[in-house]
Order: C-alpha cells, then structure tokens, then sequence
C-alpha cells in the first residue's frame, strides 16, 4: 500500500517535471520607447490578442515571451537586443522587428543563432534573402507597390505620377515596385522626391509644394507606419492638392487604422492597397476587433502591424507544436510547407522558396461611413499575391550566385 | 506655373516655418544671453505647452486660442516652479554641469509625458476658419501659413516694444551686455532671470501648440527639434531679440527652399551653413562679439 502510494506521487512529479520542462522561450524586437512606441505597442498587443484568443494553438508547450527594446531605426541597438537574447536568454526562437534597417544590421546575428527569426513588419524585399532563418509574416513594399502600380495605370487611369518617399530602405524599395509596374501599363513617373528619412518626421510642405507644381494625376506616398502617415494626409489636404485633382496613393502605411480617425476630411478620397485594414469583413477580423475594443479601448483599433504579430505568433504556434517544442530550424521551416491559415487579414500561407507571405492585396478608398467616422471601402481585390521582386528575380531579390 | 506664384509659395512656406522656430527659441535666446544658462531642455517646455493646448481642446473642448493662453500661463508657472526648485542650484555651476542637467532633465520629461499620456502623436485640430486655403488675389495658399506669419509678426513687434521701450526690457537688455555691472547698479538679476525664464518658457509653449500642425507632438519633440532651436540661437546671437527673428526666417526659408529644389539633400545644407556661418563669425549673425 505504501509502496502504491510512494509510485503513485513519483509518477506524478515526473510528469510535473517533463510539463514544467516544455516552455518555449521567443525573443521579442521591437520598439517600445522613442518614434517607433506606437509601433511596438501594436506589435505587443497583436501577440498577446492571439495568445488570448488561440491559447489552445500552442498546447502543451508554455510560451514565455521575453522582450527586449530596440528603440530606433538604426540598427545597431537591434543587433546588441537581439545577441543579448540569443547569448544571454537562450531563446528558442526571436520574433518581432518594425523596422527594416533593424531587420538588415540583425540578420548576421541571426545567421549565426541559427534560430528561427520571424519578422512581424520590416518590410523591405529583400531581407528574407540575408538570413535562411528569417520567416515574414508582415509583408514585403512589393505586395503593395508593385500592385498599386498596376492599378494606378489601369483603374485609376493615371498617365503620371509623382513617387515621394521616405528615404530608407523600405522607401526605395516601395519606389521601385510602383515605377516597374507603373510604367510597364503605360504610365510615367515624372519626379521622385525624398522625403527626409524615418527616424523623425519631417515638414513635409516643400516636398509637396515640389509635387504640386509637376501637376502629377497620382501622387504616390511611402512613409513608415505612425506620426509619418498623419503629417502626409494632413499637408495633402492644407496645400489644396485634391482641389487641384492630385489623387493621394499609396501602400496602406498612408492609412494605418490607429491615425486614421486624426487625418480628419483630408484623407476621404485616399486610393490604398495593403492586406490589411480594421473594416476587413470576416469573420476572424471581427473577433480580434471587438476583443481588442474590449482590451484597450473602444477609439483604439488593430492595424496591419499588429496583423503581422498576430499571423507571426500563428505561424510560432504552428513550428512549436510540429517540433514538438524543439524549434530545430529545420524542421521548423518544413512544418510551414503547406500551412495555411486563416488570419484576420484573409487566407494566408509561407511561400516555402523564399519564406515570405502570401496573402490577397486589398485596392481601398478612404469614405466616410454613417456613423461620422472614416472607414476603408474595398474597391478591389487580387488573392494570394507573392513578392513579386523574389518572383521575378529582381535587383537585390535576386538569388546570389 | 508663373514664377511669382512659385517664389511667393516659397517665401509663404519658409516665413511660416521660421515664425515658428522664432516663437520657440526667442525665450531661450534670452535666458541663455541673461544668465549665460545652457537650458537644453528648453523644448521640454514647448513640448509641455503642446501638450496643455492639444488635451485642453481635445479632452476640456477648450477653442484653439482660448488653449493657447491656457498653455501659455501653466507652462510659465511649471517653469516657475523648476527653475526656483532645480535651475537656481545650478547657476555658478560649470557648463557641463548644466547641460547635463538639462539633458537629463529632457529625459525625465519625455518618460514622464509617455507614462502620463502615451507615445503616440497628439493630434491638433485646428479650428475650421484656421484650415484650408485662403485667395491671395493671384493665387489660393495655405490659410495657417498665413495666420503664422501674422501672429509671428505681432509677437515680435510686441517683445521689440517690451524690451526696448519698458523699464524691464532696459533691465534685461543692460543685463545681457554687462551682468556684472548691471548687478551692481542694483538690478536684481535672479528675479528679471525667473521672470523671463517664465515669459520665455510660455512662448514656447505658444511655439509649441501654433507649430503642432508642421513639427508634430509626441514625446520625443523636445530631442528631435533641440538642434534645429540651438542653430537659431547660434546664428541669431545670445540674448538679442531681433537677431532670432531674422535667423529664424533665414533659415525657414531657406530651408524650404533647399528641401524642395534639392531634396536629396536633406538637412545637411543647413547644417553646413550654420558650421561655415560659425567659423566666420563666432558670435552669430547679429550677436555682438565677445
């Protein structure tokens, strides 16, 4: 009798034991403090809305997520976050990242861990390409500004455009993307402007002043998500270029859900595409909304920052429970062949060549809904776009030989 | 496009931005010509002053001009309060000392307002006659470019009056060119310096709520606009009211005039400009030599 209840208890702690062992450790990079807070907190909050509403997704395994802060655009205090949280917290796998220089300067050190690394937004093409072990669930500035390209010349008719953008990675590249396919329909992009860079918002009145005076049909804008895209919508509309029948586009950074209610009556009228706004219609973005209005508060609102930390976290899920907690880069990487999820934001998948997203682009127009408040109208839609800069090979998106 | 309508665009956008730096950086001008203080937290307090108008509007429904008063009296009373508290302390102490204080001093501002307030941008919404466009006649322009210019022009047509014409501009000006003599000839410098120190403070909290549109509120402001108000003081000269006028409107319309002909450029002309400028004369634009 006692020797029963001796191996009784002993059972039982060894399965307490082997419980307590299966927590998964994932570094989180992002900006908490400084320009980028907004940013960070959107990040923060989309991972912690899918752990609140797909605990089940990681059972058995207990996540635990450490974060660190990488404060600016940088790069170099990302590099220090993300060594210390490979060196000193021996995470199991890292996650986070808004901008793309910090994306950049980290991939070495992340070659190195030899850890997965899933990027939540830093969007330019060709970071997947600098470390093997980078998965994107954000998206890259050619899902958009290769497909707004097209669409400008087609739907929008526009013969001429002018490109302004913010001058760091992302914006060249969003630049390059709307030109190729801009100009292979038929239209002509007239000036490129830069337009001071990410790490502060500029004035942008000289800028727009020199877009004005070009008379351009579209005038087509790529500046960071948060303060950029306020000060943008907010010059459009004092410097009187929709009464001068400048049509403002651009990839949905111009539009981010969490400014749009402060652009006020100068943003209705917008052209966007990106994959994500909060007036999606389905039923996965119905319940994160009304979670996250329930959370924080009834003005604030999820964006496609937070998307991308939500689909990460999805796709951290979908590696953790297939290596059955180990993250082993392999087999985590095989685990996302043909995994396909339906994210807030549609149905997305990994394309297992480049590890990027594939996911629909959204052609949007800023109205103004009864309820007195902006709202984003679908006007268009193309399903399961891949980067077209890794697609076609182009540029740095080429593989090296 | 004509080019009187291209000049005047540019002449408007520049006059506008530079009323705006000019309104920020006459107070620093001042005090740091007054008491020889390097206060680089002095956009914490247009910072701060930003922050009263656009909660006052935006949380109380305060009217815009109503806001800026109240932000201009609550930051000349914070300042009050920190400067009798903190910067009284420091007055005989060696540069470094202050400007690590001030620095630092930034810093606590900036977690404070993110902890009380948050990170985010605070949106200013001006009042509606104050938006769009307004017909020059020959050609539309921004209707708030045009208030700032006025508004600049009759905030520094007062301040020449007050410090040329009243008994405490006499002070002020006597203390600037010779502080030990003025002290001697009984002015009594610490109370003139809290004194300005506070009517500085409260026109940048002006600067700060009128500039909202064009340079943004959150809180980094106090860092990323510290430059852009030491090169006006640099150039215009310690303590001299009319040299910050006149470098502020140099260098806003400059510096919109290079940012839309060479926008590759960025910033660097200006501060290129301000470096030669320096080496030639040490003592700014308008400052007197030393």
């Amino acid at each position: 009798m006692i020797n029963r209840v001796l191996m009784a208890s002993a059972a039982l702690a060894v399965s307490a034991a082997l419980a307590q062992a299966q927590e998964v450790k994932i570094g989180l990079v992002a900006p908490f403090t400084g320009i980028g807070a907004e940013l960070g907190q959107q990040i923060d909050r989309g991972v912690e809305q899918y752990l609140k509403l797909n605990a089940d997704e990681f059972k058995p395994y207990k996540i635990k997520i450490i974060k660190r802060d990488d404060k600016n655009p940088s790069g170099a205090d990302s590099k220090t976050a993300v060594q210390e949280l490979l060196t000193q917290d021996n995470v199991d796998a890292l996650a986070g990242w808004i901008y793309s220089p910090n994306a950049i300067a980290s991939a070495p050190v992340v070659s190195a861990g030899k850890k997965i690394a899933v990027i939540m937004n830093a969007g330019t093409a060709h970071i997947t390409t600098m470390s093997p072990y980078f998965v994107r669930t954000s998206f890259s500035m050619w899902h958009s500004g290769y497909a707004l390209g097209e669409a400008a010349a087609k739907q929008l008719k526009a013969k001429t455009a002018v490109v302004g953008y913010s001058d760091f990675p992302p914006g060249k590249d969003s630049l390059a993307a709307f030109k190729r396919s801009f100009e292979a329909n038929g239209g002509k992009v007239v000036d490129e402007i830069p337009m001071g860079g990410p790490a502060q918002v500029p004035d942008f009145t000289p800028f727009f002043q020199r877009a004005k005076d070009k008379k351009p049909d579209v005038l087509f804008m790529f500046v960071p998500a948060g303060d950029h895209s306020l000060a943008v919508v907010k010059t459009y509309g004092a410097l009187g270029m929709k009464e001068a029948g400048i049509k403002l586009i651009g990839p949905g950074d111009i539009t981010q859900d969490i400014k749009l209610q402060a652009m006020g009556d100068a943003a209705i009228g917008l052209i966007t595409m990106h994959h994500y706004n909060a007036d999606l219609d389905n039923a996965q973005n119905k319940k994160l909304v009304a979670s996250w209005k329930k959370d924080y508060s009834l003005d604030s609102t999820p964006d496609f920052v937070a998307i991308g930390a939500f689909d990460g976290m999805a796709a951290l899920a979908r590696m953790i429970v297939a290596t059955k907690g180990k993250m082993d880069s392999d087999g985590a990487l095989a685990a996302l062949k043909g995994w396909q999820y339906n994210s807030p934001r549609g149905p997305i998948s990994i394309d297992p060549e480049t590890r990027d997203i594939v996911m629909n682009e959204y052609l949007v127009e800023v109205v103004k809904g009864s309820d007195g408040k902006l709202h984003q109208k679908e006007i268009g839609k193309i399903e399961n776009v891949k980067d077209p800069c890794k697609e076609q090979k182009i540029g740095p998106c080429a593989p090296k030989s | 496009m004509s080019t009187l309508v291209e000049l005047t665009n540019m002449l408007l956008g520049g006059l506008a931005a530079g009323m705006v730096l000019f309104i920020v950086s006459v107070g620093l001008s001042v005090t740091m010509g007054l008491m020889g203080f390097v206060n680089l937290a002095h956009g914490g307090f247009a910072m701060i002053g930003g922050y009263v108008i656009v909660l006052a509007m935006n949380r109380l429904g305060v009217p815009f001009v109503a806001a800026l008063a109240i932000g201009f009296v609550v930051t000349a009373v914070i300042s009050v309060i920190f400067e009798r508290l903190l910067y009284a302390r420091l007055y005989r102490a060696p540069e470094l000392d202050q400007v690590l204080f001030t620095i630092g001093l930034v810093f606590v501002m900036i977690a404070a307002v993110t902890l009380v307030v948050g990170p985010e941008t605070q949106p200013l919404t001006l009042p509606s006659a104050m938006q769009g466009q307004v017909n020059l006649g020959f050609m539309a322009y921004r209707t708030y470019s045009i208030v700032l210019i006025v508004t600049g022009s009759a905030i520094m047509l007062a301040l020449w009056l007050g410090f040329e014409r009243t008994r405490m501009g006499a002070q002020i000006r006597a203390a600037v060119d010779n502080r030990r003599m003025a002290e001697s000839l009984g002015i009594n410098i610490t109370r003139l310096f809290t004194i300005t120190f506070a009517f500085g403070s409260g026109m940048a909290a002006l600067g700060g709520g009128l500039g909202a549109e064009f340079l943004g509120l959150d809180p980094q402001y106090p860092l990323k606009y510290l430059v852009m108000f030491l090169i006006v003081v640099a150039v215009g000269g310690l303590g001299r009211i009319t040299g910050v006028f006149y470098a502020s409107l140099i260098i806003g319309v400059l510096d919109f005039t290079l940012k839309k002909y060479f926008p590759q450029g960025g910033t660097v002309f200006i501060y290129a400009m301000t470096i030669l400028l320096l080496l030639w004369r040490p003592q700014g634009l308008f400052g007197r030599p030393a």
